[in-house]
């Protein structure tokens, strides 16, 4: 099984004034295609950043990291956009919705933006899928946490990724609508064969994974 | 690692970010409809004006021939000497003459008096157009007896009918008509000097016509079209120029015309360009506040691949739609503006005015309004292209940051340009424009300064010992996410705007007011000849009436200055003495002393001359600074054939707005004793039925002597204020309506800071009484230092006007600036409390829900 995602010797600084902090400190290790594993650490360990550095929403300060074999580091902006619209799912604790748009049609705009057409059979699918499907035309503020992060998960798998990255997915939800998020997660990216980085807090759900990364001070610790 | 493989180009549909743009804005429909409003009312009253000038124009130009009557028109204080007359004539065979004065009116039949302007006309004038009168028939006829052609208006108000006769002077006409029109004449023009017809072969019948009488001589010519004109016209136009007469032909009738109302336009189109800007400064703040709220949905968008110029277009598209929108309302309301303006403003035009659909105007005005929507909305919008993918996982809010950059300021720069050119269209004159456009963003710049620099002052100034409810209004002011300066800038701009406009009217009024109101002289009688003056005198007394003044009045024309003369003065390059100078005709008088309405300045007053001694006269000291004399100059006057050689002697300051005879130039006593000269008599008459009997009663003795009636002329030009006033303020109204939209707009997208804040407290317990005391707090601090930096540059730019414009000195008027003040402050602190009223009647669960 090939490597999806391969890290090596990443570090990042950040600027405060005329100090510099480093908040990832020669980070490497690689995901096979298909696994899961989760990025576990105390606040401040650089957990978010390293999710950041991995999708392309961030620049390395050294070292490197490569998506389905393509070099992060190497692309534009615009380029970064479309790998992530073509390989590359999300999940976020504060679920990130677009809230001018229905749940339907936030299910629709990772496949809008890859131009397909037809769509909207496919993304109705997706939500009956995570049992939302008498809720297409809600607006975000009509529906609960719970149902707002089951939208999201419909959105990320809604481009067929090859990457998923879920930012503290439970976060912001209670325990029992937590347990029935976290099946939904692993049951579509298991029928999806989607490989999944997880940034989580959570013990619990960190030993659903195949594979823990534990983050102290922006070094790998285990 | 060095592997890069090639990422699938993207299928991206054009048209999704319509689709999204359609999307996102039936959320945000209430923030884009004041959008709308903010750009349509600039629109309307530029499209309005704009369509307004065009049929003006138009109509000035069609009606060219009929605003002059003839081809040429030759004009001077005495006819037209036979020489002249020969080459006219060959010129233009077909003439007509005419001569008009002022004079007294008597209507018998109703013992009214009137000073009117009396025309004596023969020939077929007007060649082009028509005198209407009612009957239509009357227009020729009166001609042919002793008959009159009385102003319509005037005839209503002395109840006088056609069959009544006028007496004019020693002359009695039977009207037999009704004047409703007659070329060239504005409505205004006939209220202010009302028109009587006579025939031009009756006119020493009215026996006015004396030495020194004021009278203008008029001969209308047609060409004809068998006589060639070339070469030689502008040959006979110098020579009639030379000799003191005024020459018109229809172009440059047509071009006087149009621009007296190129004036009247371009400040109504500045006034226009002005609500259109605060529209803009609308646009500009809710774009800032909209782009803001945006840069979440735009971080996740770039999560989900979409591009950095994608997400701009998708705001774009929402802007230009909505900026089209605007404009098409703005321009049917502008359309309804052009056909109501020529109404409101008829009587001072001098044409007929159909109002015409002009697609100019509108497709102009939706394209203006499209593009300064864009422009000043990308102010904002291109920030947008910063925004990283990263502030989707990161919430803190420093990264929900608008950012500014270099972009930004090129998209200052292509407005800047695009506002100037705006403006150079308008005014036509780069230089003007550059002033008015650099001034106008200069305004704006100041004001923004002073919103930042009062909120740090509060910041740093701000007491812990101040009422908890004030210090949290005060704070918000500071605070993160402030509006000050937005606010500031809106609501100082338009405070500016509404009180330069109130300061310069009071100031205009006051102009024209005259000063000592109480017992203020309100008649004058002019004309007399010498040997009346003594009876009218005694007269005047038997009516138990003042004499508070009278003096001799001497014309004459200005020959030579040290030695100039006109003609020296047009080929001299180096010398600067303007022709009108020498052409007009100057009324002076001559007395042993100064009176309270002159101060000598400079020199020294000469009482009286001696036979054989220099002769020093005194100049007003502002006429003297045009036309850069110094004491000592000598000035030589031609005083009706007499040529008479006198020095300066010294400048005196005159207060023009008191009710005397004033005069440019003053001679002393011992020079024009003998000169041929009429006499001036001032009175004041307490009651108006008095005042109709001492005039009836001069005219019926004296029919010579003319009578002012101040009251009168106060009355008709306080009426002309008033209908030009109106115009203004009506104007004004569009500039003034955007402000308060964009009032509203800044307030209503300001409230979702306000709202995060004021639910918290509302949960931490803050009862409904103190939410309202700090946001009326804090609103009553926003209006009152808006309005307060408003007034400021008002009354910098009506000094500056006062200085440089209009030669008065502006003080400011502190009753008005208060009252001004708490409207401000009253609207703001409403619009502020009618916006924030959901935070304290809706739980604020339910409030924070809505806001998403």
């Amino acid at each position: 099984m090939s490597a999806i995602l391969e890290v090596s010797a990443l570090s990042k600084t950040f600027k405060s004034g005329s100090r510099a902090i480093k908040v990832l400190d020669d980070i490497s290790f690689q995901l096979e295609e298909g696994r899961s594993m989760s990025i576990v650490g105390p606040s401040g360990s650089g957990k978010t950043t390293l999710l950041g550095l991995c999708a392309g929403l961030d620049r390395a300060s050294d070292g490197s990291v490569s998506l389905d074999n393509v070099v992060l580091n190497q692309l534009s902006e615009d380029d970064l956009a479309q790998l992530r619209n073509q390989e590359v799912g999300f999940i976020f604790q504060n679920f990130q919705l677009i809230p001018t748009l229905t749940a339907l049609e936030n299910v629709m705009v990772p496949l809008e933006l890859r131009g397909e057409k037809n769509i909207a059979p496919f993304a109705k699918d997706l939500l009956s899928r995570v049992g939302l499907g008498d809720r297409f035309d809600h607006y975000p503020s009509q529906l609960s946490g719970g149902e707002q992060q089951r939208v999201a998960i419909a959105r990320a798998f809604a481009n067929r990724p090859k990457i998923l990255f879920a930012d503290e997915p439970t976060g912001n939800l209670d325990e029992e609508t937590s347990d029935s998020i976290e099946a939904l997660l692993f049951e579509i990216n298991k029928e999806q064969g989607t490989t999944l980085v997880i940034v989580t807090h959570d013990d619990a759900l960190a030993h659903k994974t195949d594979r823990i990364l534990k983050l102290k001070g922006g070094k790998i610790v285990s | 690692m060095d592997k890069k493989t090639k990422i699938q180009p993207s299928k991206y549909s054009l048209t999704w970010p319509l689709k999204m743009a359609w999307r996102d804005s039936r959320k945000s429909k209430g923030k884009l409809m004041l959008f709308i409003l903010s750009i349509s009312l600039g629109i309307a009253a530029l499209v309005g004006i704009t369509s307004f000038r065009e049929n003006l124009l138009q109509e000035i130009d069609n009606q060219a021939k009929s605003l002059i009557g003839a081809d040429i028109e030759v004009k001077g204080n005495q006819p037209l000497p036979d020489s002249l007359m020969l080459a006219f004539y060959e010129l233009a065979p077909e003439m007509s003459r005419e001569v008009y004065f002022a004079s007294m009116v008597y209507f018998p039949s109703t013992d009214g008096t009137r000073l009117a302007q009396v025309r004596a006309l023969s020939g077929k004038y007007p060649y082009y157009g028509a005198i209407e009168t009612k009957p239509a028939a009357a227009a020729n006829e009166f001609q042919k007896g002793k008959y009159a052609l009385v102003d319509e208006k005037l005839m209503i108000q002395y109840s006088v009918e056609i069959g009544d006769s006028v007496k004019v002077g020693e002359g009695k006409f039977k009207i037999i008509g009704r004047l409703q029109k007659i070329p060239g004449q504005t409505d205004i023009g006939a209220t202010a000097a009302p028109v009587v017809y006579i025939p031009y072969n009756q006119l020493d019948q009215t026996d006015l016509l004396k030495k020194g009488s004021r009278v203008n001589y008029l001969s209308y010519f047609q060409f004809s079209s068998k006589v060639d004109t070339t070469g030689k016209w502008s040959k006979l136009i110098a020579e009639a120029d030379d000799k003191g007469y005024r020459i018109d032909d229809i172009e440059e009738r047509k071009e006087d015309t149009g621009r007296a109302f190129k004036d009247l336009t371009n400040f109504l189109e500045l006034v226009a360009f002005t609500a259109l800007l605060l529209g803009c400064i609308g646009v500009a703040s809710s774009m800032y506040v909209y782009t803001r709220e945006k840069v979440g949905i735009v971080a996740t968008l770039r999560c989900l691949g979409m591009k950095s110029h994608q997400a701009i277009s998708i705001f774009l598209i929402q802007v230009s739609i909505f900026g089209f929108i605007g404009s098409l309302i703005g321009s049917l309301i502008g359309v309804g503006l052009h056909v109501y303006l020529p109404e409101l403003v008829k009587e001072f035009i001098p044409v007929d005015l159909e109002p015409t659909f002009s697609w100019l105007a509108v497709t102009s005005g939706i394209a203006i309004g499209v593009v300064v929507s864009v422009l000043f909305a990308l102010i904002s919008l291109v920030s947008l292209r910063n925004v990283s993918p990263l502030q989707a996982i990161r919430s803190d809010t420093e990264s929900m940051k608008v950012r500014f950059d270099k972009i930004q300021l090129g998209v200052g720069l292509v407005i800047f340009l695009f506002l100037l050119g705006l403006v150079y269209l308008q005014i036509g004159d780069l230089i003007n424009a550059a002033i008015f456009t650099a001034g106008l963003l200069a305004t704006i710049t100041i004001l923004g300064l002073i919103g930042k620099g009062l909120a740090l002052a509060i910041k740093k100034l701000l007491s812990d010992s101040i009422p908890y409810v004030w210090r949290q209004g005060l704070s918000n002011l500071y605070r993160p996410h402030n509006q000050t300066s937005l606010l500031i800038t809106t609501l100082g701009l338009g405070t500016a705007f509404i009180a330069t406009l109130l300061f310069m009217q009071d100031l205009l009024v006051d102009r024209v007011s005259i000063t000592g109101a109480e017992d203020r002289p309100n008649t004058v009688l002019f004309d007399m000849q010498t040997p009346q003056r003594e009876e009218i005198k005694q007269l005047t007394l038997d009516y138990d009436l003042p004499v508070l003044q009278e003096v001799p009045i001497v014309t004459m024309r200005l020959e030579e200055i040290n030695g100039i003369m006109k003609k020296e003065a047009e080929e001299d390059t180096t010398v600067n003495i303007r022709d009108w100078v020498y052409d007009r005709e100057y009324r002076i008088t001559y007395r042993d002393s100064l009176i309270d309405s002159e101060t000598l300045v400079k020199g020294e007053w000469t009482p009286r001359i001696e036979p054989g001694d220099s002769i020093f006269v005194s100049f007003s000291s502002g006429w003297a600074e045009s036309l850069e004399l110094e004491i000592g100059d000598e000035i030589l006057w031609n005083v009706q054939g007499a040529l008479i050689k006198t020095y300066v002697g010294s400048f005196r300051e005159i207060d023009w707005r008191r009710v005397q005879t004033n005069f440019l130039v003053l001679f002393p006593e011992g020079v024009l004793e003998r000169a041929p000269q009429f006499h001036v008599l001032i009175t004041r008459i307490q009651n108006n039925e008095l005042s109709a009997r001492y005039q009836q009663a001069v005219v019926r003795s004296y029919p010579n002597v003319s009578i002012i009636d101040l009251e009168l002329i106060l009355k008709t030009l306080e009426d002309i204020l008033g209908k030009i006033a109106f115009v203004i303020r009506f104007m004004a109204f569009f500039s003034i309506g955007t402000g308060v939209i964009m009032l509203i707009s800044s307030i209503v997208l300001s409230r979702f800071q306000r709202m995060r804040e004021n639910v918290l407290l509302r949960t931490l317990g803050a009862s409904s009484r103190k939410l309202w005391k700090i946001i009326i707090a804090e609103y009553f601090f926003l209006g009152a230092l808006g309005a307060l930096s408003g007034l400021l540059i008002a009354t910098i730019l009506t000094t500056l006007l006062g200085k440089f414009v209009f030669e008065f000195v502006f003080v400011p008027n502190f009753g008005q600036m208060l009252v001004v003040t708490l409207a401000v402050t009253f609207m703001t602190v409403l619009i502020g409390l009618v916006n924030s009223r959901d935070v304290i009647r809706q739980s604020p669960l339910e409030v924070l829900r809505k806001e998403i």
